[in-house]
């Protein structure tokens, strides 16, 4: 595989931030938007979280609840498997170790579902350790609709389809259960590093 | 790649013979990888344009004046240069036919591509779902597959078109000339109780509108299927 294409030159070689940028991905400036349905408008008096599955007792917030819980300021570079990356990006959100402080579970995989309907699976692994967060603001401002509003899940080290947005629940499973785009041609796992963007990567 | 067909001043469609192939569903798309002699690549993801039943592989591109790969796939690449691509890609944003549902399909600018592969592919299988575009460009020279929409249109077989022009109409335009809003979709998509799928497809702002739009009218939110556009890097 590979061959020179013909004339081209390409333009952007910056090599400070070729290190920080994974394979096969350009970096914007912009906030591209992508999802694959109508955006779902969730009004904050019926907005409620839930963790659930393997888990003795499933625990839920309001969102009054929620935004009671400690809070942490992170800024992150977040790379989207349609090849744009977005370099230091600011959150504001509830780490997932938070969220999960005192859960005991066997459970080794999650899935993520979203109001509207939407799903993505992880192992749980890679929901702690500090790195992953519910975040609701956006460089400082509530995180607008279209980019996942009131919340999502931010789990950069990952491609960005692994952080739901609009996120209802995290689904604590036994055994592993893709998500809407991992049955639909997108890969499993998701590391931008080992672009692991589709099936068979 | 075999030919350029130049579709507007902006876009034009790479049209590929593949040397290996095992065919695509409607709505799916390819990554285009280009190599520079030092080794620096870029990938882009474009849409398939032409229907699965096509000889030949086509995808259609618009020229970002800002964009790094874009600038180079239609203005660079000759006919007999190879090209490098992955694909097909997506299982979601897909027409299969066969399905008995009414078809809407709402595009701005090059968002057309995937919707076009669709209808090809509803002439190419000889459907007669019920299918109406509604079509966004900016004026009447940047709309893409022109006359191939009005002869696939003037067939009689259950096919509708309606073009809006947003920003430059022809004299005696008879067409719509604004931004797609809730009179213009009232107008021509299906009523709600023939349940019709729906796909929509261009640039983030016209997407979100008319989605938000069409759920506003009572619309299953799950029926409406988007795939958004960015003019972003190209």
């Amino acid at each position: 595989m590979g061959f020179i294409s013909r004339g081209f030159r390409g333009r952007r070689r910056d090599t400070v931030s070729s290190s920080r940028l994974p394979p096969g991905q350009y970096i914007v400036t912009d906030y591209p938007v992508l999802s694959a349905g109508p955006t779902p408008r969730i009004p904050l008096t019926d907005w409620k979280f839930v963790i659930e599955g393997e888990i003795d007792t499933p625990k839920s917030w309001t969102w009054e609840e929620f935004r009671k819980l400690p809070t942490e300021q992170v800024t992150k570079d977040i790379h989207c498997v349609t090849k744009w990356s977005k370099f230091d990006t600011g959150w504001t959100g509830v780490s997932v170790d938070t969220l999960l402080e005192g859960v005991e579970t066997a459970a080794e995989f999650t899935v993520q579902s979203s109001y509207g309907g939407y799903t993505t699976n992880l192992p749980l692994e890679d929901l702690t350790g500090g790195k992953a967060w519910i975040v609701y603001e956006f460089d400082g401002e509530p995180l607008h609709p279209e980019h996942g509003g009131p919340a999502r899940m931010l789990v950069p080290h990952l491609y960005f389809w692994k952080s739901a947005k609009w996120i209802r629940a995290i689904k604590l499973v036994n055994q592993d259960e893709p998500g809407f785009w991992e049955v639909n041609g997108y890969n499993n796992y998701g590391d931008p590093w080992r672009e692991q963007r589709y099936w068979g990567d | 790649m075999t030919s350029l067909v130049q579709e507007t001043p902006r876009v034009a469609s790479l049209v590929l013979k593949m040397p290996e192939w095992h065919g695509h569903l409607a709505g799916q798309h390819v990554d285009v990888r280009v190599t520079a002699e030092d080794g620096y690549q870029a990938e882009r993801s474009y849409s398939i344009a032409s229907a699965p039943e096509d000889p030949q592989l086509a995808i259609t591109v618009e020229r970002l004046d800002d964009g790094e790969v874009s600038p180079y796939l239609v203005g660079e690449v000759r006919a007999g240069d190879k090209v490098e691509l992955r694909g097909p890609i997506g299982g979601y944003f897909v027409w299969k036919g066969g399905d008995e549902r009414p078809l809407l399909l709402v595009a701005g600018g090059s968002g057309i591509a995937p919707l076009m592969a669709m209808i090809r592919h509803r002439a190419a299988i000889g459907s007669k779902t019920p299918t109406r575009l509604l079509y966004s460009s900016r004026s009447l020279e940047d709309v893409i597959y022109k006359a191939e929409l009005d002869r696939l249109a003037s067939a009689d077989d259950g096919l509708t078109v309606a073009h809006t022009l947003t920003r430059k109409q022809p004299d005696g335009w008879a067409g719509y000339s604004r931004r797609i809003d809730s009179a213009m979709l009232a107008e021509v998509v299906w009523p709600k109780s023939q349940a019709p799928i729906v796909y929509v497809c261009g640039p983030t702002p016209l997407v979100e509108s008319v989605a938000t739009l069409l759920v506003d009218m009572g619309f299953d939110p799950a029926s409406i299927k988007t795939e958004r556009f960015g003019p972003t890097g190209g």
